[in-house]
């Protein structure tokens, strides 16, 4: 088939890819706007999500869906992998990276330390469920058959979904952070942790909020990308987590909405690349992109110049 | 209200508040003056909790408060207009105040809109920049926000450094009359100042700082007819 009657196959796909991109990329900028920190164990938390789903899932199949409707399935798979990503995020934060932060260390410190709790968490993966890769019965759920055709598009019921859910959560992200008061307290401790605090504003734990905050949404990626390519690993946080971090300075770190927008365009700029392209230089393009960004535009696409103070 | 006894405090190797003590009694406006890197700053962070202190104490209405977390001190009654104003700059106005309203968010909605009124009738500016980016106004109305931010607070004791820094003459005065007006509602206030003149203008009462020691204190006429000071502040700037 020629490469443009696939294009808006491809197109689907990318911003399937791209969500997936989005929602892993939010954790980055996140913990980057409030620590100015790049946590690299961010990966190993998206591969431990896609773990705690398949577990789930191979669970609730053997027990017959344990008398639950399979519309629930889904649901509680995301429901676990976020909660125990999260929860997991948030003991990084407070063993591996606060004492290093707030003995006021270099900000290498920290960087180091998340480097070595990557390696740690896949090591751990892989010592306790296997090195070989585990198998998600994604068929059982969305059967191959379920699949929307729009002209000459086909769309999945399940790439739908993952798209809805990535889409879903990122929307009420934005809403925690502009319309709640601890959304408020957030961006507060991102803009200026020392006033923060003196608004009374515990800042300790406005971290921690974030770091479970952007763990829960990287684990429920986990859980999307493991129902779309059916096989994880231990090392799947690795790539999967590179390409989020080149989504998130494309979009400008440390930009809750850059991260969105770097995810979607990376997906796609990656599916374009599939498609004209020979498929193995997807990985090339997106780094392409990611050296590109970084000469000519550091602070990404969104990224914001603040203004300045008036300063004597 | 306010009370320092011997305290001494700094940054790792440095040493930056050699003993000092100083008070502030309810009611009262007192200036901390002192050059660059005299202390003033470090005085402020220290009653804080920004800094801990190394040695004395700091006691707030007769309890003391250092080693308290600084979430915990601002709770008992104490705001802070910090040096060149540090607003949220991505924030909107109404959200600044929201913040500086944050630590006593148990009370009731309708008595922090009361006090968002108040704010805005001593400031009908940031009424009409509500909705608008902190970071786009101009320094003077920043320096607005700042205050309005820490009268959000209600507090007992307002702190306030350097409010003249980055300011037109005419702006300050302003300032200086706004903060006059806020203790005469029964604000105690304690401002830090290298602008000696006008700070003494509106203070009763007045410390001079030099290298991490109160080399002097009195009343404010007093010190604003010390020979030293003029000598000292017209070096200063």
């Amino acid at each position: 088939m020629d490469a443009l009657g696939i294009l808006p196959q491809q197109l689907v796909f990318g911003l399937a890819l791209g969500a997936i991109y989005g929602l892993i990329a939010l954790g980055y900028t996140m913990v980057y706007g409030i620590l100015l920190m790049i946590n690299f164990a961010h990966g190993e938390l998206f591969m431990i999500g896609a773990y705690v789903g398949w577990a789930v899932l191979v669970w609730l199949i053997n027990a017959g869906f344990g008398g639950l409707h399979p519309v629930w399935v889904v649901p509680v798979m995301l429901l676990m992998a976020m909660s125990l990503s999260g929860l997991l995020g948030m003991t990084l934060e407070r063993f591996a990276y606060r004492p290093l932060y707030t003995r006021g260390a270099t900000r290498l410190g920290p960087l180091i330390s998340a480097v070595g709790a990557s390696i740690f968490l896949q090591n751990a993966v892989m010592l306790t469920m296997g090195a070989r890769m585990k198998v998600y019965m994604t068929s059982v759920l969305f059967p191959r058959s379920w699949y929307v055709q729009v002209g000459s598009v086909r769309v999945s019921v399940l790439v739908l979904m993952m798209i809805s859910v990535a889409l879903l959560l990122m929307w009420l992200l934005n809403v925690l952070v502009q319309r709640t008061t601890l959304g408020r307290c957030m961006r507060a401790v991102a803009e200026d942790r020392e006033v923060a605090a003196v608004m009374g504003v515990n800042v300790r734990r406005v971290i921690a909020v974030t770091f479970l905050l952007g763990s829960a949404l990287g684990g429920a990626a986990g859980v999307l990308v493991g129902l779309y390519y059916t096989q994880i690993d231990f090392f799947m946080g690795y790539s999967a987590g590179l390409k989020a971090f080149t989504a998130a300075v494309l979009g400008g770190i440390g930009n809750l909405k850059g991260a969105m927008v770097g995810g979607l365009v990376l997906g796609v700029i990656e599916s374009l690349a599939v498609t004209f392209l020979n498929p193995a230089y997807r990985d090339v393009v997106a780094f392409v992109v990611l050296i590109l960004v970084l000469v000519f535009r550091p602070t990404g696409l969104l990224g914001e110049t603040v203004p300045q103070t008036n300063k004597v | 209200m306010l009370e320092l006894t011997d305290v001494v405090a700094g940054y790792g190797p440095l040493q930056v508040l050699r003993r000092v003590s100083l008070g502030v009694q309810a009611g009262e406006i007192v200036c901390l003056l002192g050059g660059n890197a005299a202390g003033k700053s470090t005085t402020l962070k220290t009653v804080l909790g920004l800094v801990r202190p190394r040695a004395g104490s700091v006691a707030l209405q007769g309890e003391r408060i250092d080693g308290l977390a600084t979430e915990d001190i601002v709770r008992r009654g104490i705001a802070l207009v910090p040096e060149s104003r540090r607003i949220f700059a991505r924030m909107t106005v109404w959200e600044n105040l929201e913040m500086g309203a944050y630590s006593r968010r148990q009370t009731a909605p309708a008595e922090i809109e009361e006090d968002r009124e108040r704010v805005y009738g001593l400031f009908p500016r940031l009424k009409e920049r509500a909705t608008q980016h902190a970071g786009t106004m101009s320094g003077g109305e920043q320096q607005m926000l700042a205050i309005g931010r820490a009268l959000m607070a209600r507090p007992r004791l307002m702190l306030l450094d350097e409010p003249s820094m980055g300011l037109a003459p005419v702006l300050v005065e302003q300032v200086f009359d706004i903060i006059q007006a806020i203790n005469r509602q029964g604000t105690t206030i304690l401002v830090v100042e290298q602008n000696a003149a006008v700070a003494l203008s509106i203070a009763h009462r007045g410390y001079v700082l030099q290298d991490g020691r109160i080399v002097m204190h009195g009343a404010a006429k007093e010190l604003l007819d010390a020979d030293d000071i003029r000598r000292a502040y017209l070096g200063e700037d």
